[in-house]
């Protein structure tokens, strides 16, 4: 138990830029972009033989920072509960990967970076990304840090999405996946709640077609967006045992003004989110996600892999992945022919489940990645 | 909580699985549904050089798959195996789960579709001391193949060697071999009158044998 107390300790974000004109990144939607920066963190050492890597992909609101304390930070990374010392994905043992996505607003090229040609940020200017985009570029990043084959790819939620597309793209380059919460396409409840999210982006005047770089961010439309978000991320469970009906003022002075506990906590993640995300970034991305379909004959995209083993795991409470989601995946790794285990972990916790039952999580991975890993 | 493996079986558990492993040739590919901690599969993949995969509904057992190496599908098999081609396993092994899944006719119908051939495992209904309960105190019987008191079981079906045997000749399937054992020996005689469980290697009657 002491090990677990133990993490990766101070870190820092890298950064890593290519596809420099006339050389840029060639997208999906036939555009192309450059030059292009991926942030990235790292943590353990990779071996000598170079195979010991694990990519981490993060979820939509997710950064480079999985792990361990930015100096003078007193929170640590987002998946610091699962990446350390002696944890799931052991740092003793694994090389640890994290990369940031294309489109983002966490160090990598996004929206808000400048666009070389104009010297403002794109804003709308900013072409369509996808999820391949996203692991096109991350495949540079692995190729700069001179890993030609990854032990694992894995994330939960978008990135989970991520490490899926992944394997598809490049079956050889992967040992194992770990997908998490995932899906192979959005279900229309989750395109809709999406597109709630960006109509309050749009709706708010101070969105200016996604020109607001020099002004007013629309911050009360991204608030909402982060609102709706959160809903989705917990579960009728968890919410009641979290907040209740306990109300935090009983005498109110102005009108709906939040009194509801679960009131106060949506506005403070909403208004803590537009301090650390922008916008039209979040446009992009969950657009990217809503977009991602790779269940059309899954099975048969899964094929060339057939040396890439998977470990896939859903949450009962789930609803915004439900478990049958990751199951349509399975099937699919099943009709490939490839090996794959496959656990719905009994949580209360929904959505957010994978950033919180560790336990489970750490035993299925440790086991899972031992056994892939060859130890 | 994430249970540890449980201490070693009864020694007739251990007959049984001795048994299977008898029936199936080294370096096939296994699908264990069923396959609870993966005692069985893992003996499979150890001793025989198996291919295996599990299907197992309770959680806690995946756990204990998962540390014995095993790759496994936390999973329902009443739902039926959409997710396998047809013979895309040279064995599927129904031990000691035929009796508690719901849809028994789909279960074992889409077994023999998805595996070459299928081994089942059951607990025989009529063994004699069972038989005896029934008549002398009448009561449900409960026998070391039978543990469970009739208001706490997983059994939903109760059945006989004769019932299973009945059961193949209805639906056309072909009875390769039977293995019947007691507490700690085979049993050749009276099967249905001594046997505590049956255990039958199936296969689709006009397929080729191989």
């Amino acid at each position: 138990m002491t090990l677990q107390s133990k993490g990766v300790g101070i870190v820092e974000t890298e950064y890593f830029t290519f596809a420099h004109p006339p050389d840029e990144l060639a997208l999906e939607s036939g555009e192309r972009l450059g030059p292009v920066t991926l942030a990235y963190e790292t943590y353990g050492a990779l071996n000598s033989e170079k195979s010991n890597a694990v990519l981490v992909l993060h979820a939509l609101s997710g950064d480079a920072h999985a792990a361990g304390f930015h100096a003078g930070d007193s929170s640590a990374g987002w998946w610091d509960s699962m990446i350390g010392p002696g944890k799931a994905f052991d740092t003793e043992k694994y090389f640890v990967i994290c990369s940031n996505v294309i489109g983002g607003c966490k160090g990598s090229t996004g929206p808000s970076s400048l666009n070389p040609k104009t010297e403002k940020p794109y804003g709308l200017d900013f072409p369509l990304i996808t999820v391949k985009d996203m692991t096109n570029a991350q495949a540079h990043l692995i190729r700069h840090l001179g890993i030609e084959k990854l032990l694992c790819v894995t994330g939960g939620s978008m990135g989970g999405m991520q490490a899926l597309q992944w394997v598809v793209s490049f079956p050889d380059r992967v040992r194992s996946a770990i997908p998490i919460a995932t899906t192979a396409k959005h279900s229309p409840q989750q395109i809709a709640f999406n597109e709630v999210g960006r109509q309050a982006i749009m709706a708010d005047p101070d969105w200016n077609e996604g020109d607001y770089y020099n002004g007013v961010p629309p911050d009360r439309g991204l608030a909402v967006a982060r609102m709706i978000g959160h809903i989705t991320y917990m579960s009728d469970a968890s919410m009641a045992e979290k907040f209740g009906r306990r109300v935090k003022d009983e005498k109110q002075t102005v009108k709906f003004t939040p009194n509801f506990e679960v009131e106060g906590y949506l506005q403070y993640r909403g208004n803590h989110f537009v301090k650390r995300f922008d916008a039209n970034s979040y446009l992009y991305i969950t657009k990217a996600l809503d977009r991602f379909d790779q269940a059309n004959r899954l099975d048969k995209a899964l094929r060339p892999a057939k040396d890439t083993k998977f470990l896939i795991i859903a949450f009962k409470s789930d609803w915004l992945y439900p478990a049958y989601q990751s199951k349509e995946i399975v099937k699919a790794c099943k009709l490939a022919n490839l090996d794959v285990t496959y656990c719905e972990i009994n949580s209360t916790y929904g959505h957010d489940a994978f950033l919180i039952e560790i336990e489970e999580q750490e035993h299925l991975i440790k086991h899972f990645l031992g056994r892939v890993f060859g130890d | 909580m994430i249970n540890q493996h449980k201490s070693s079986t009864k020694e007739h558990i251990k007959l049984e699985y001795q048994a299977i492993l008898d029936l199936i040739p080294y370096g096939s590919t296994v699908l264990d549904l069923g396959c609870g901690g993966g005692e069985l599969l893992s003996l499979l993949v150890e001793k025989k050089g198996a291919e295996g995969r599990g299907i197992e509904i309770n959680e806690q057992a995946i756990y204990k798959c998962v540390s014995r190496g095993l790759s496994v599908s936390h999973q329902d098999i009443d739902a039926g195996l959409s997710e396998y081609g047809d013979k895309s396993f040279d064995y599927v092994i129904l031990n000691q789960s035929l009796q508690q899944v719901i849809n028994l006719g789909l279960v074992l119908g889409e077994s023999m579709r998805v595996g070459r051939k299928v081994i089942v495992g059951f607990p025989n209904f009529a063994y004699y001391k069972a038989r005896l309960q029934i008549f002398i105190s009448g009561k449900t019987p409960v026998t070391p193949s039978l543990p469970y008191m009739w208001y706490d079981t997983p059994n939903l079906h109760f059945l006989s060697i004769s019932d299973f045997i009945e059961y193949c000749r209805e639906k056309n399937l072909n009875i390769e071999k039977t293995v019947f054992l007691d507490k700690n020996r085979r049993v050749r005689l009276f099967p249905n009158l001594f046997a505590q469980v049956g255990i039958f290697l199936l296969s689709n009657r006009g397929a080729s044998q191989k």
